[in-house]
């Protein structure tokens, strides 16, 4: 059993990972921030199915694959919907009220998985997934539209053993819509001045010292990490064709496995590579 | 000797009653005193009384004892240091004159404040006693009367300086009675170091309770110091890394102070019960580096008590990993046959503790079969230490806004919550200031990225108490976890005896290198099981916090003080199992182990004999490695390694990071590191050769101007952040004094700027720039230019820059308050505090004979900003990969009264002395001592010595030359008096060892 999360050396282990099916409602109905080009469903079909893929097939994991519904046109982020750190999965209280049913079926599958199940019943709190960083030593919970002051209370109430900072954030949907953990240690940060004033918050409000791996394009900071028994560091990143300067940067490291993914249909609708997976790393079967 | 007494209380009568009450004042004396003392001491009241400060009417009483109070003898006791001058008699009277002096109602609550002081603080029985004696025999007389003379100039002293106080502030007199009585227990204080007498002692009983929740008691003499009582526990308790360490007391269950260890207990519990706890102060953050497994026992003690009391939160799962570990380390492997199921009901593992929760614990101890109960615990450790709230000591306050925050400090610096979220964090690196003031507490950061000016944080706490106790806990930390220790001793203890409050203790960096030299075979302990509940009461579960409970429980058994106590909950509940408890090293049976089974008495200590025990794999690994670390006679091998181990890969760790003293991980900002990895090659095959080079300047009158333009600096700084408060109150605290009235305290904390100043590097650069210019228009002189240094140096120079600034601005304000301060205040805390720094200036061997400071006349003693940042013990430990850049900042200011004119001290009063060093291939050393040679003004000599230190492959008369002319360049009004060449081969070799 592997305490306090293992310290460093389990950071990005994962077993499981949740998914949800995209509806094509989609297309026309999903929450997007920016007005754009509208979705093509075939092509974010194909996308997606690369993703989960990857996910099952490369790496091995145990994929979830929940269906779509097509009343919930958001609800293939399944990653705004649950927290979940080593044994204790918290279901959040999503800050779009269109979105609070997708939850529904995220507790049902984390309770297959055998998980300490937390939900926020808390009517003020409200929470998305997607603005929660977790270093491996502590979580940063970005303030956004999304996600408020109580909700954050929550999730640090969820998660004692670790240090809960509060990083506002403006101009972005989410909190990791400019960074993510692209290794232990490691945060990949975009080159916004956002973004930066993000990751500087952070460091100010960190005990450790964090490497930081900064990206052009914000969007391309959102990536996933996974370690491997069999592969050692993995990276899943947009691909070289969305972002290629920023592909560029991630070939400089050495020590991982790149794998890139687009994600161009799901990013009209603000999607990104962490959104549409919980990842889950269960110890013991 | 009662004739003293009689003077000084009438002395402070005085002060209390204005002008016209004097006259009354002094019949009325006159007729009280001659009651108890038979009228031979009076003329000497009288004389006092006549509020002339003058010493020598006061030295006459002395003359009635056969002894000579002659004149030049008194001239001589001023120079006397302070501890000869003081010696005991007075007061004890008091008691006595009490009830006689009806006079005014004034007087009255004067009286009873004294005596009150007097009887609650020191030994009243001892001088009484002797004052008694003197007057039916003269035999002791000789040590007595000797010892009076001096106490009557003393008291001349204080005259004057009330007087002054009394005209220029009539209106404080609440203040001033509390004055009086500072000031009295201070002197009282000071007695009880020279005289030990043989005579009965009076003392104490007190109690500790210790962290397996039973109770130690012991008895102190009246007047001993907290480390008396703290050097007993710890010895009770066998432990030898004992700076982690300290002892609460409790005012209400709300608010713990920290005992100090330098000072009198009875004068920091006042009327509180000498009742203690035994407490973890400073929680290593990396607990697998103390040296002794006893040690972290103790800590494992600790934070199972804060984590049932709920002050360590934890998630479920942490609950039960946690607990199952303590109970591998207090019952051993789980055995089905012995551990029913449910064995574990008895231990507390958490604040709410659930079936299931027990249930998992359960099933978690049996994956812990054969770990030894040290292992257990250091297990126990590694977990505890990465959870968030791990040693972080909280404090309520509200923010600028009012809302509602805590404010926790820790091993990294003062973190910021408000409900559970961290909302901000200030390391020690960034803090240039810490102080409060009435109930405000201030953190002074330094500029941020994009900001020009330094901010000021505010925070409100519920009292002036919790400010100043909030206060002292983040002047400890930081000196704890921060500072080294400096490698000169003298100085050292120099700067830090001059200061006002500091850290007394060791640092870690300090402790840890004389754990390293511990030499004795892990002693043996027994791990009791300190955590059982015993849920009969109320169901609520009995938790250390509970310490009424305890103690009553123990009151009844555990005075035996020697070294078997009675197991509390064993006396109280009988619930212990027999053999449940697993000795720490299994292989010997020892009488000890008796004990032990017969589950009713836990002995920590065994009487003086250690049991030589084969250690488990866990242990004697890090036996060996302490065996190592002594035979290279390294400061912290184990620290290095430590560091190295968890540093990622890619980044090359250097060796700012390998010193640091928590581990945190490496930081990877690019050009800083490369700079560093460069010095650190060529480091590499170091041999030192040094070259110092002395410059002289003398500089007239330059202090003044730095001053003034200090002063403007502090004004707007006052004004920003705080518009009531008012300048007078801004006297940078002395927090020696333990006084309450105490209103203010400040504290820079220094840092190793090395650490800091290359994490901070990119920040740092830009705000020198910015800086740079305000500071060195004020400061030009003061300042050694640091860009013919490589980058890292050039930094610390900023820091050194900062540091010169806050220097200035607070001798600047104590300049201009000074007369507000003198006829103001602070008589009380400003004489404490002279008291106590004359004290220990003695120890100080520096070009200005603390003699001088003594006779400083209503002497403010300041001492600002003690940095103590010094790597050179470190840069021993291994030559081949340290690039040494080293960065010390000491300052030193003392400040004396302009209004002094008649002050002995001619020659001139220390005002301040500042060395900033900074270290890269060469040491600068810029000392600055300016003394007031009468007069306001002010001579400054500048001493730079710098230091070239380098390997073989440096030209070193070519670095010497090029030093010199730089010196020149920089200071063409200096000279160069001295050029010393040392050189120094052995070291790399005696490191290779």
């Amino acid at each position: 059993m592997a305490g306090l999360g293992g310290g460093l050396a389990a950071f990005g282990r994962c077993t499981h990972a949740v998914v949800r099916a995209l509806p094509e409602s989609l297309c026309r109905q999903a929450l997007r921030s920016v007005a754009g080009p509208e979705v093509d469903f075939a092509r974010a079909e194909r996308e997606y199915q690369l993703y989960v893929g990857v996910l099952r097939g490369k790496l091995g994991l145990q994929v979830l694959e929940l269906p779509a519904d097509e009343s919930l046109p958001d609800c293939v982020f399944v990653e705004d919907v649950a927290v979940v750190c080593e044994e204790t999965a918290l279901l959040t209280r999503p800050g779009a009220p269109s979105r609070r049913k997708e939850v529904e079926a995220m507790k049902r599958a984390l309770e297959s998985l055998n998980l300490n199940i937390v939900e926020m019943v808390d009517e003020n709190a409200t929470l998305d997934g997607g603005d929660v960083l977790f270093t491996g030593r502590e979580f940063f919970v970005g303030l956004s539209r999304r996600t408020n002051q109580r909700g954050a209370e929550i999730l640090a109430d969820t998660f004692k053993d670790y240090a809960v900072s509060t990083v506002p954030v403006h101009d972005s949907l989410h909190l990791k819509s400019f960074c993510s953990m692209a290794g232990p240690n490691l945060i990949a940060i975009g080159s916004s001045e956002a973004a930066q004033k993000a990751l500087k918050t952070m460091q100010q409000m960190s005990d450790h010292r964090y490497d930081k791996l900064t990206v052009p394009d914000d969007a391309a900071a959102n990536c996933i990490y996974l370690n491997v028994p069999s592969k050692g560091h993995v990276l899943l990143h947009r691909a070289p064709e969305e972002f290629p300067d920023s592909a560029k940067v991630f070939e400089k490291l050495k020590d991982h496995m790149l794998i890139p993914i687009a994600a161009t249909e799901l990013a009209k609708v603000d999607g990104s590579l962490t959104c549409c997976s919980v990842l889950i790393n269960k110890a013991s079967e | 000797m009662t004739t003293e007494v009689g003077s000084e209380t009438e002395v402070k009568k005085d002060s209390e009653q204005l002008g016209p009450d004097k006259a009354k004042d002094k019949p009325e004396e006159t007729s009280g005193t001659p009651g108890d003392q038979k009228s031979r001491e009076t003329s000497s009241g009288e004389a006092q009384d006549s509020s002339v400060p003058a010493p020598t009417s006061q030295s006459s009483p002395s003359s009635q004892k056969k002894e000579k109070s002659s004149p030049e003898s008194k001239g001589i006791s001023r120079f006397l240091p302070p501890w000869l001058k003081k010696q005991k008699s007075y007061t004890l009277a008091e008691p006595r004159d009490e009830p006689k002096k009806k006079a005014t109602g004034e007087e009255q609550v004067v009286e009873e404040s004294e005596s009150q002081a007097l009887e609650g603080v020191a030994q009243p029985r001892r001088s009484l006693e002797e004052a008694t004696e003197n007057r039916q025999n003269d035999k002791e007389k000789h040590s007595v009367s000797s010892a009076e003379i001096q106490p009557s100039k003393e008291d001349g002293k204080e005259t004057e300086v009330e007087e002054v106080a009394e005209k220029k502030e009539e209106t404080q007199e609440e203040k001033e009675k509390r004055e009086t009585k500072e000031v009295q227990t201070a002197e009282i204080k000071i007695d009880s170091i020279p005289k030990k007498s043989p005579k009965k002692i009076k003392t104490v009983q007190c109690k500790v309770m210790l962290l397996d929740g039973t109770e130690y008691s012991c008895d102190l003499e009246k007047r001993a110091k907290g480390q008396v009582l703290f050097d007993k526990v710890c010895e009770h308790l066998n432990l030898l890394e004992k700076d982690y360490f300290g002892l609460l007391f409790y005012e209400n269950s709300e608010q713990k102070n920290w005992l100090d260890s330098s000072k009198e207990i009875k004068r920091q519990i006042r009327s509180l019960p000498w009742i203690f706890t035994f407490n973890v102060k400073f929680y290593p953050p990396d607990p697998s580096q103390l040296t002794e497994d006893i040690t972290r026992y103790f800590l494992c003690l600790q934070l199972r008590q804060d984590i049932v009391s709920g002050r360590l939160p934890c998630s479920f799962v942490t609950h039960a990993l946690l607990g199952s570990y303590t109970l591998q380390a207090e019952l051993g492997d789980h055995d089905p046959g012995e551990h029913s199921s449910d064995y574990i009901s008895e231990f507390q593992f958490a604040p709410n503790q659930t079936q299931e929760m027990e249930e998992k614990v359960a099933e978690l101890h049996k994956t812990h079969r054969g770990l030894t109960p040290a292992q257990a615990d250091s297990q126990f450790l590694e977990n505890a230490k990465r959870l968030s709230m791990y040693g972080v000591d909280l404090h309520h306050a509200k923010d600028s806004e009012g809302v509602d925050i805590m404010l926790g400090v820790c091993a990294n610096g003062l973190l910021i919550y408000k409900d559970r979220l961290r909302i901000n964090r200030f390391a020690w690196p960034k803090i240039l200031k810490i102080s409060y003031k009435r109930s405000n507490f201030y953190i002074k950061v330094r500029p941020a990225e994009l900001e020009q000016f330094e901010s000021t944080i505010g925070f409100k706490l519920p009292n002036h108490r919790a400010a100043k106790r909030l206060w002292k806990v983040c002047v400890e930390h930081h000196t704890f976890f921060r500072l080294l220790s400096p490698e000169q001793p003298p100085k050292a203890k120099f700067l830090t005896l001059g200061s006002k409050f500091r850290y007394s203790g060791r640092t870690q960096a300090q402790t840890r290198q004389a754990s390293n030299l511990i030499d004795r075979p892990a002693p043996y302990f027994e791990r009791t099981s300190s955590k059982r509940v015993s849920r009969s009461l109320d169901g609520a579960p009995m938790g250390i916090s509970d310490q009424s409970l305890l103690r009553d429980f123990s009151a009844t058994g555990g005075q035996a003080a020697g070294d078997k106590i009675i197991d509390l909950e064993a006396a109280g509940q009988a619930k212990l199992k027999d053999g449940g408890r697993e000795e720490d090293e299994s292989p010997l049976k020892t009488p000890q182990l008796e004990l032990t089974q017969d589950g009713k008495i836990s002995s920590l200590r065994v009487d003086g004999e250690n049991i030589y025990v084969r250690h488990s794999n866990l242990m004697l690994e890090d036996l060996d490695k302490t065996q190592d670390d002594l035979l290279k006679h390294q400061a912290s091998i184990s620290e290095l390694k430590r560091n190295f181990m968890e540093s990622t890969p890619e980044p090359r760790p250097n060796e700012w990071e390998k010193r640091r003293i928590t581990p945190l991980s490496l930081q990877t900002q690019g050009s800083s590191h490369e700079t560093l990895d460069i010095v650190e090659e060529k480091k590499q095959a170091e041999f030192g050769i040094e070259e110092t080079l002395v410059v002289d300047e003398t500089n007239k009158g330059k202090m003044q101007v730095a001053t003034d333009a200090g002063e403007t600096c502090k004004v707007e700084h006052v004004s920003q952040k705080d518009s009531s408060s008012l300048p007078s109150d801004s006297s940078s605290s002395s927090s020696s004094s333990e006084s309450e009235d105490e209103e203010v305290g400040e504290y820079h904390p220094h840092h190793r700027a090395i650490e800091e100043v290359i994490r901070e590097e990119q920040e740092e650069e830009e705000d020198m720039k910015r800086k740079e210019h305000e500071e060195k228009t004020q400061h030009v002189e003061a300042i050694p230019e640091g860009s013919k240094l490589n980058v890292p140096v050039e930094h610390t120079q900023v820091t050194a820059e900062d540091l010169v600034q806050d220097n200035t601005v607070t001798v600047a304000t104590e300049e201009k308050n000074l007369s507000e301060q003198i006829k103001q205040d602070v008589g009380e805390e400003k004489k404490e505090e002279q008291l106590k720094l004359n004290g220990d200036v003695s120890h100080v061997d520096i070009d200005v004979a603390p003699q001088l400071i003594c006779c400083s006349e209503p002497p403010v003693v300041k001492t600002e900003m003690v940095t103590i940042s010094d790597a050179t013990q470190r840069t021993e430990i291994s030559t081949k990969e340290i690039p040494i850049v080293q960065t010390e900042t000491k300052t030193i200011t003392y400040e004396s009264s302009q209004l002094d004119g008649n002050a002995a001290g001619d020659a001139g009063v220390l005002v301040s002395a500042q060395t900033i060093t900074s270290e890269s291939i060469s040491t600068t050393t810029t000392t600055h001592i300016t003394k007031m040679v009468k007069g306001g003004v002010s001579e400054t000599r500048i001493e730079k010595r710098i230091v070239i230190t380098g390997d073989a492959d440096i030209d070193h008369d070519e670095a010497l030359a090029q030093a010199i002319k730089e010196a020149k360049e920089q200071h063409p009004d200096m000279s160069v008096t001295r050029v010393v060449v040392h050189k120094e081969t052995e070291l790399a070799e005696e490191d290779e060892d």
